[in-house]
């Protein structure tokens, strides 16, 4: 496996937070191949380095934060070791994002149409009129009313579900390769929810954008993505395609988050179960495998060393020691 | 937002009678009257009561201000008790010098404290940072007057640079040159307080902005850092800061009491001081109402302003 082939390739991906205490690793090991057109989502609690990992690969972490090792290939580049202004000509225009709150997310004293237009004009390098016609006919395919209004006003004038379509029609107006969702529905309701997942799809597949879908519900994963990538304490625990996730989870931990969604067809008196414990708070002095204090099928070996990532099947990917060939002593990694 | 604005005037007019009333009791219950100011030996009894009948005084309060209130409402804030000239000429010639000092001292202020503010949020806790919150603390907390007599002291006496006092060197033309050399002190003075209390409001105004999400979606479109602060973050910083310096004027015009009279300025704050000083009612009711008409119309334009850069703002109406 070449990262050359990839759209995306993410390896061994290491970002950590300056602390009193040091530095603090938050996303450890972090690897991933993203295919053009593909969707792939990023499962896990909140905490394990979902973000963090997605504003690693757009480096936009925040002040105190920072990659400290692994690469980031985009299109055959490693995009780590490009300066600044070759970064932001990939930022907006061949990745872009989407993030979880739309209500904060927009500029409250710049208009819509000013904010649509400013990466339009920047990458696409048009003229203002060029760039507002653009900018309408984005904002009408993410269907939106009254959309000549629309450009003149602010974003108090528009809902949560309006303005994470503007959000959405911001980021695909360059026709960018890689979109990155971050929860973009966690803070919306319900019906909205399903409409603008259904909206990210159509858009992304006509366009041929592959998708990072950041989330933490199943539902949505299994929805949308095509394979998937289950996070635990900053490490990628499990990482398959979709059915083979809800069909044959391989982790202990996959298992958990699988039993303890509510199940339609489930017996009335059936209690749903739930994985006990927490993620450790220090996960980072953990020698061991980082789910050992909450799993069921721990043994000394887990408590003391770090099992790999390794193939247990094509394309099907554990963190974990008591798994298949892994247990048997016979496996090889899966990102080298 | 016209209706809006009539609304507003309308509601200041009860305001601006209440300010006179209490304005009047306060000073009527004040010992001493313009009489009293007057007192020499050679004065008798009978000419002193003679000078209060004169000038009303002998009347109940009440009737006092309803007088004055009458002549008001002619446009006319009559006659000093003092020097016999007409209340609004006095004011009027002194509002100039007054306004000079306050536009270049808080245009100077407001120069150095929005870049400062920014740039002190955006390197926070660098060495600059601490620069300017430690120039900005002592902006705020060295005394006018303070600063005032040690600026006299360096460059008046010991260094004799710079002029001590006046606006234009007495018996000369005065002229352009001339006024700016006086303007220099007073100038650094009121500077010092007005850039002083401003950086710090800018500066956690812009720590507050450089936390929000929007900031890291224009950063996402691949926008410059530069352009991110500059039309992403400042503006929305520079709102509040409308509020801060709407009630910079009000400050401005106390502070130029004190600082007009350490350095003979001959504006409003020492005409405000020489009044008080020899119980010249109808001045000081002239004076008042000044002041009290200054801050409503700088609350006025504070609010108007805010609705011209907040689109969040909007008033009924």
């Amino acid at each position: 496996m070449t990262e050359m082939d990839d759209l995306l390739a993410v390896n061994h991906l290491q970002t950590a937070f300056d602390t009193d205490q040091g530095l603090v690793v938050s996303v450890d090991d972090v690897s991933f191949r993203l295919k053009p057109g593909e969707t792939l989502a990023l499962v896990g609690e909140s905490g394990s380095g979902k973000s963090v990992t997605a504003l690693s690969v757009m480096q936009l972490l925040g002040k105190g934060s920072r990659i400290v090792g692994g690469k980031v290939w985009f299109e055959g580049t490693n995009v780590l070791e490009l300066d600044d202004k070759l970064m932001r000509e990939i930022r907006g225009n061949k990745i872009s994002m989407i993030f979880q709150e739309p209500m904060t997310s927009l500029n409250p004293v710049l208009t819509i149409g000013y904010q649509m237009c400013e990466s339009i004009m920047l990458h696409l390098k048009q003229s203002k009129k060029e760039a507002r016609e653009a900018a309408i006919a984005m904002l009408r395919k993410v269907g939106l009313p009254r959309v000549e209004q629309i450009m003149d006003e602010y974003p108090l004038a528009l809902s949560g579900g309006m303005r994470q379509r503007v959000m959405i029609a911001m980021a695909l107006s360059c026709k960018p390769k890689v979109l990155i969702a971050d929860e973009p529905t966690t803070a919306l309701d319900v019906t909205v929810q399903a409409q603008i997942m259904q909206l990210m799809k159509e858009l992304c597949e006509e366009s041929g954008t592959a998708i990072l879908l950041i989330t933490h519900d199943l539902g949505v994963v299994a929805e949308m993505a095509d394979r998937v990538l289950v996070m635990y304490a900053g490490q990628v625990v499990e990482e398959t395609d979709v059915y083979t996730l809800f069909d044959h989870p391989e982790h202990p931990y996959t298992k958990g988050l699988l039993k303890s969604i509510p199940r339609i067809d489930a017996d009335e008196h059936e209690s749903l179960e739930s994985i006990p414990g927490v993620v450790p708070v220090r996960y980072q002095n953990i020698a061991g495998c980082r789910f050992y204090n909450r799993c069921p099928i721990a043994t000394e070996t887990c408590k003391s060393v770090l099992p790999p990532l390794a193939i247990t099947n094509e394309g099907h990917y554990t963190r974990c020691w008591e798994v298949g060939n892994i247990k048997e002593g016979v496996w090889e990694e899966a990102y080298e | 937002m016209f209706n809006y604005v009539i609304r507003r005037i309308f509601i200041a007019i009860p305001v601006l009678i209440g300010v006179t009333i209490i304005n009047f009791i306060i000073m009527s219950m004040a010992p001493g009257s313009p009489v009293d100011m007057l007192i020499s030996p050679q004065i008798p009894a009978e000419a002193l009561a003679a000078k209060r009948i004169e000038l009303g005084l002998d009347a109940p309060a009440y009737v006092q201000y309803l007088s004055w209130f009458k002549h008001l409402l002619q446009g006319d804030l009559g006659y000093s008790m003092i020097t016999y000239e007409p209340v609004l000429n006095m004011i009027l010639s002194r509002m100039g010098p007054t306004l000079l000092l306050m536009g270049v001292s808080l245009i100077i202020g407001v120069a150095i404290a929005v870049p400062l503010g920014i740039l002190s949020a955006r390197k926070q806790y660098s060495k600059l940072d601490y620069a300017a919150v430690t120039g900005s603390f002592l902006g705020i907390s060295v005394p006018n007057f303070f600063l005032g007599l040690g600026l006299i002291y360096v460059f008046s006496i010991w260094l004799k640079i710079l002029p001590s006092s006046g606006m234009t060197t007495l018996g000369s033309e005065g002229g352009f040159g001339d006024i700016l050399l006086h303007l220099i002190m007073p100038v650094i003075v009121l500077t010092a307080n007005v850039a002083g209390r401003n950086i710090r409001y800018v500066r956690s105004s812009m720590l507050e902005i450089l936390e929000q999400d929007y900031l890291r979606t224009a950063r996402a479109k691949g926008l410059k850092e530069t352009l991110v602060i500059n039309r992403h973050a400042v503006r929305n910083a520079l709102i509040p800061i409308i509020t801060v310096l709407g009630m910079e004027i009000p400050i401005l015009f106390g502070g130029a009491v004190v600082i007009e009279q350490i350095f003979s300025w001959p504006g409003i704050g020492q005409l405000t001081m020489s009044s008080i000083m020899s119980r010249d009612y109808s001045t000081i009711m002239g004076l008042n109402l000044t002041a009290a008409v200054i801050v409503i119309v700088a609350n006025l334009l504070t609010d108007i302003t805010y609705a011209l850069v907040d689109p969040r703002i909007k008033y009924s109406k």
